[in-house]
């Protein structure tokens, strides 16, 4: 196997990986703050729209995330309103989300069928950003830069800032929390908004850096893969890191199974199709059985939080 | 002003059923204005979607047909979400009961029989069921949570679908599509009066309504259902298993959703294709909350549901809207039922000023 080949592959599954690393990234912030906001794939989509459609009319990529962070944290309000005001069933608003977000980006997105749009201006010299070899780490989409800066970003900011330490009360005894004073509601929509701007970036991924063309429903279902990561990387940002590049991998055996030879070519293309979805509820099989130790789920994952009662 | 929800000593009945009914006008008035921000017109569409296909008796078959796979697989749903067992998996169960269906038909294309259909039905209700036990085998041995486990199936199984279609189940007169052979006569649901399209899928989705609510409201299975769902510790201390309870709400919810897809391949699709999958199974979610739990309230839904897809189909071809679009109407729907839902439990109260700082 030769060095080029090797960067080929690594490439590729860093790029397949990346949306769902910034989704699960928000979502992981959401649930700490102890709400489960199953709309990720609802608002990766309309990211996914919005990003195109602000690239394609303005000609800047850049925008065009920035309007997918946006409408991503928008139509997470529309959930946080919801949930949070309203208290109402998250699992219910959340599937509403998502069933939402695909027929919005549907219908927003039907004018942009078959457009093309600019592609981001590389960070890195052009001599470093298309070197066979070096391309492994100066050549991708600031999009990619972007995650890994989160990454550690959110883990700092959970485990060593003050305003970390009152989301993270925040989902673990929402009570004491809103005894001792803070806004517990406040928190939560912050959350929220944040996922939901982290979840229109993925999606902007997509229709900007990996297709990079809009069709209906592009982002396939991984909104809940990142979901399930989230619950793979047992809240803990690093582990989705990790996490996030494992299925990065498994999903990335579907493309190049057939030229990889071997076993892979003799399974067929929808065996590793679907091989992403099959390894998810191994995983989820495998973190129950450890168990024994500690999920790490936050204590009030999912459940309203209602002052007055 | 500001408002706070209080609790209601008791749930409001009224609320209960004037929430659907208000969350679909609401649905109406800002699906227009949606579609007119989205630079079409948005009166039009709103008309188009839902009232043509009530005007317009070339329709009514059409509603019935539509109707009748959501009903189905909402009738299951609304059980299993009793027992707060949250089954998001009908689509892939769906999609498994067209497959054991066609398992049969493709082992009977050269017998003739009355009992060729029935036998199909039952494959493809075990189908469904077997797909439905992965999740539950997995939520009672392992506690997995099954609304991750039952989604990722759905993805997976519509490969096995692809796979099936483009090798061993692929007609070979059929010039390399991936897609079956026709279904014989003996292999398809006959339509209830010649001329039309209305097969005996649509008065078995009424069928289904009436055993399941006998099943809920006087059996002791139906009761432990909703105890189960309601109040678990009187459950436990009642003697119902949480895990038996676990697996009956999925095998049943599965078995329904199994039988949608068998009646859907053996009535309006007569044979396999990669479209089969439409998201029946999703929408069924919808037609559940909508008809409340309720296995009569479902068959209402249902027909509203199938309206909005009816209506999808004729905006598409007159007003251009792509089919996806009805997912708007759908979430919307959904968005205001979950909001008007919170009035059954709670009514606003306005905070008086001397009150502000603690309601903030």
């Amino acid at each position: 196997m030769s060095a080029e080949f090797l960067v080929a592959i690594v490439y590729a599954i860093v790029l397949v990986a990346t949306p769902i690393l910034l989704a699960g990234l928000g979502e992981l912030v959401v649930e700490k703050s102890g709400v489960l906001n199953l709309g990720v794939e609802g608002m990766m989509l309309i990211g996914a729209v919005t990003g195109f459609a602000v690239t394609s009319l303005s000609g800047n990529a850049y925008l065009g995330v920035l309007a997918a962070a946006f409408a991503g944290s928008a139509a997470s309000m529309i959930f946080g309103f919801l949930t949070l005001t309203l208290s109402a069933n998250q699992v219910a608003t959340g599937l509403a989300l998502t069933i939402f977000g695909g027929g919005f980006s549907a219908l927003a997105g039907k004018s942009f069928l078959g457009k093309t749009v600019p592609a981001f201006t590389q960070l890195f010299p052009t001599e470093l950003a298309t070197h066979p070899i070096w391309r492994v780490i100066f050549g991708y989409s600031p999009l990619v830069y972007l995650s890994l800066i989160m990454c550690v970003g959110i883990a700092w900011f959970l485990k060593r800032t003050r305003a970390g330490l009152i989301l993270r009360a925040v989902g673990e005894n929402d009570l004491s929390a809103h005894s001792i004073g803070y806004s517990v509601i406040g928190v939560r929509y912050l959350a929220v908004a944040f996922g939901g701007a982290m979840a229109g970036i993925a999606g902007s991924m997509f229709s900007l850096v990996l297709t990079p063309i809009w069709a209906e429903g592009l982002t396939a279902g991984r909104g809940w893969i990142a979901l399930a990561l989230v619950v793979f990387s047992a809240w803990k940002p690093y582990r989705l890191l990790v996490g996030a590049y494992i299925f990065g991998a498994v999903m990335t055996l579907e493309v190049h199974a057939k030229a990889a030879g071997g076993v892979f070519s003799a399974l067929p293309s929808e065996f590793w199709a679907a091989l992403p979805y099959l390894a998810t509820v191994l995983v989820l099989v495998i973190i129950s059985l450890r168990r024994g130790s500690s999920s790490g789920a936050p204590a009030c994952l999912g459940r309203p939080f209602i002052p007055s009662a | 002003m500001q408002f706070r929800l209080e609790k209601r000593p008791q749930p409001s009945q009224l609320m209960l059923y004037l929430a659907p009914v208000l969350a679909v006008l609401l649905t109406m008035v800002v699906g227009a204005l949606l579609f007119s921000a989205l630079g079409y017109d948005g009166i039009g569409a709103v008309l188009e979607i839902f009232t043509k296909p009530l005007t317009n008796p070339l329709k009514w078959q059409d509603l019935g047909v539509k109707a009748a796979p959501l009903i189905i697989i909402a009738v299951g749903l609304s059980i299993a979400y009793r027992a707060n067992v949250w089954n998001i998996g009908a689509e892939g169960q769906y999609v498994a009961g067209a497959l054991g269906g066609t398992a049969v038909v493709l082992l009977t294309m050269k017998m003739q029989g009355p009992w060729i259909l029935p036998t199909m039905i039952i494959a493809g209700m075990l189908a469904g069921m077997a797909l439905a036990a992965i999740p539950a085998f997995l939520k009672t041995r392992f506690d997995v949570n099954e609304i991750l486990t039952t989604l990722m199936l759905n993805y997976a199984i519509v490969q096995l679908l692809y796979f099936l279609l483009r090798t061993s189940w692929k007609d070979p007169m059929a010039f390399g599509f991936p897609r079956t052979a026709l279904f014989t006569a003996s292999q398809s649901l006959p339509y209830l009066w010649p001329g039309t399209i209305l097969h005996w899928g649509v008065p078995i989705a009424g069928i289904v309504a009436i055993i399941a609510w006998f099943v809920m409201g006087r059996s002791v299975f139906g009761f432990q259902v909703r105890v189960v769902g309601s109040a678990p510790n009187a459950a436990r201390y009642g003697g119902f298993s949480a895990n038996r309870t676990v697996w009956l709400v999925m095998l049943v919810s599965g078995a329904l959703a199994g039988l949608a897809g068998v009646l859907e391949a053996a009535g309006p699709f007569r044979q396999l294709v990669p479209a089969f999958p439409t998201g029946y199974g999703f929408t069924a979610i919808i037609v559940a909350f909508l008809g409340r739990l309720n296995p009569f309230g479902c068959v209402i839904a249902g027909l509203v549901l199938a309206i909005s897809y009816v209506g999808g189909e004729v905006a598409q071809t007159t007003l251009g809207l792509p089919s996806a679009a009805t997912g708007i109407f759908q979430g919307m729907l959904l968005f205001f039922l979950l909001a008007g839902d919170v009035f059954v439990r709670y009514r606003l109260r306005p905070v008086v000023a001397r009150a502000q700082g603690e309601a903030a």
